[in-house]
């Protein structure tokens, strides 16, 4: 018999610490759909995206009205778009027009996938998605991209490094009157994974099955609180403990959750990814329960081991309650989306160097951070790279999803608004990586590649 | 299976009636009430067996969430399964 307190922690979790499912994301292969005609396939794309979700926010909304649990987001991740390319040539905005049209007819609010993974080199279609990429994010309002350049296996194919650095440019150039929130829908990874829920980067593998349920858990403000409840004095071993027993029931939570839809929807359940994922809202903030660890302020030393801890525990605590965890699994820290990451970049207290090193030791990356607009696409790629690498040699995921304000220097602010939040504009350094940018080809696998 | 009604709010006369009634009229059976009122905080957790509700589970909860609103009280129903998912192994 559950007793009275337990009750009121649940409720009190929900209501003032804003402790929700992030997502429900339901992965759908459209391997099925390639035809050499891209009319006659897009035409597939659509019906079979419409004919699997077609329930997918209803149910959404049935399990959050019974359960009263709050479920934020219902989205779609496709097998990534340039796979369909290959087969079908053509312009592949065209895919992300049917994406689009596809999201909206069922409700959901983003659809990932309009992606490739060239990791170890451009096969057909992936050229062409890649250069298409600002003007299908430029067109439509649903679509998410990403592309994968590199990973522990393959090493990280520069050319494909340089190409985004343009791409990320371009996306913000062409969506200035959008506040250039294009590249704020695209993000460019090392090691990703198949089976991620989380938007801007999910997409469906080619070795998933052909429809999945995954879901994707939060509560940053859950963690803050009981971390907030402990003495002073409280050594980390106790800490890290507080932590993971609040993953796990933040965790409990999504499991039941993903597999109550899946039961629903008659598809079968994916994984839940034990991850923290912020909100600009305040109490819901990464940042801050690394203040309330015991730091002045996030971005000062002891941030990097602090964070370290945060993320093993969460992971720690939340494996035990799920039977099947993936996607990124880990805190995240995008900076616009984080209300204690905003008042620390303001502050002066965080740069992008610290949250470089913060990503070596949780997901994902360095995360909807706004740069100059003048960066140069060469400085843009070389983040990417050095981001990579981080991934690379840790046999981790690292991304980098960061947005040139056009027409704004360092110290003004660029508002997206609603759940991507507002971003401080940050110093880069600019000093020029643009011989090494140039040479391109490809960084070999690491020595940690070779398991075998 | 079992839900979980939960209000709380500005203690006034007939709140239990009120939630009660409700439950009795769309054949949710009361198994277990316990109340407190802290100065003038009213807080009660009561448990209703809903096998036998004549309307489906979402339709409850946005009824009681509405009475709840008339009255300056909140009300959550929710489903039993959720609290022993998070609090028991």
């Amino acid at each position: 018999m559950i007793n009275n307190q337990e009750i009121l922690e649940t409720i009190q979790m929900i209501q003032d610490q804003h402790l929700d499912i992030r997502t429900i994301t339901m992965g759908i292969s459209l391997l099925d759909c390639t035809d050499s005609d891209i009319g006659k396939s897009c035409e597939k794309v659509y019906a079979k995206i419409c004919r699997l979700a077609r329930d997918l926010v209803k149910t959404g909304e049935d399990i959050e009205k019974e359960y009263g649990i709050p479920i934020i987001n219902k989205r779609i991740s496709v097998t990534p778009i340039s796979i369909l390319v290959a087969a079908s040539g053509g312009d592949p905005v065209l895919y992300a027009k049917t994406l689009d049209k596809a999201a909206k007819t069922v409700g959901v609010n983003f659809i990932g996938g309009y992606s490739a993974l060239v990791q170890k080199g451009f096969a057909a279609g992936d050229r062409e998605l890649i250069d298409s990429i600002p003007r299908a994010l430029q067109v439509t309002e649903h679509v998410c991209s990403s592309v994968n350049i590199g990973s522990t296996k393959a090493g990280i194919n520069m050319d494909a490094v340089a190409l985004m650095g343009d791409i990320v440019r371009e996306a913000a150039e062409l969506t200035v009157d959008q506040h250039c929130f294009g590249p704020a829908k695209l993000v460019v990874f090392c090691n990703a994974v198949d089976d991620n829920p989380f938007m801007a980067g999910a997409f469906h593998g080619v070795g998933e099955g052909d429809c999945v349920l995954h879901v994707g858990v939060s509560g940053p403000g859950v963690v803050r609180a009981a971390v907030a409840n402990a003495p002073d004095d409280m050594d980390l071993t106790q800490v890290a403990d507080i932590i993971k027993k609040t993953a796990f029931k933040i965790t409990r939570m999504g499991q039941l959750v993903g597999t109550e839809a899946s039961a629903r929807l008659g598809v079968p359940f994916g994984i839940v990814d034990l991850s923290l994922a912020p909100t600009p809202a305040i109490g819901d903030s990464v940042a801050h329960i690394l203040e309330e660890i015991g730091l002045e302020a996030c971005g000062g030393y002891g941030t990097t081991a602090a964070l370290a801890m945060l993320n093993d525990a969460v992971k720690k605590g939340g494996v035990m309650a799920s039977s099947r965890v993936g996607g990124l699994s880990g805190a995240f820290i995008p900076v616009s989306e984080d209300a204690g990451m905003i008042a620390a970049v303001r502050s002066g207290a965080l740069g992008l160097e610290k949250l470089e090193a913060m990503t070596a030791v949780c997901s994902v990356g360095l995360d909807m951070i706004v740069i100059p607009g003048d960066t140069p696409s060469e400085v843009i790629a070389a983040i990417i790279a050095d981001e990579a690498a981080i991934g690379m040699v840790n046999s981790k995921t690292t991304a980098v999803r960061v947005i040139p304000a056009i027409g704004m220097k360092e110290g003004d602010e660029l508002e997206f608004g609603g759940l991507f939040g507002t971003g401080p504009v940050m110093r880069v350094n600019t000093h020029s990586p643009m011989k090494f940018i140039k040479r391109g080809g490809q960084i070999p696998a690491p020595i940690q590649s070779l398991k075998n | 299976m079992r839900a979980v009604i939960t209000v709380t709010g500005k203690d006034t006369v007939g709140i239990l009636a009120r939630v009660s009634t409700l439950c009795a009229n769309y054949q949710a059976n009361v198994i277990e009430v316990s109340q407190t009122v802290l100065q003038d905080m009213f807080a009660m957790i009561m448990m209703v067996d809903i096998n036998r509700i004549t309307c489906n589970f979402s339709e409850l909860a946005d009824v009681m969430r509405q009475e709840g609103q008339k009255h300056g009280l909140v009300i959550h129903v929710m489903h039993e399964d959720l609290f022993n998912s998070m609090h028991r192994i």
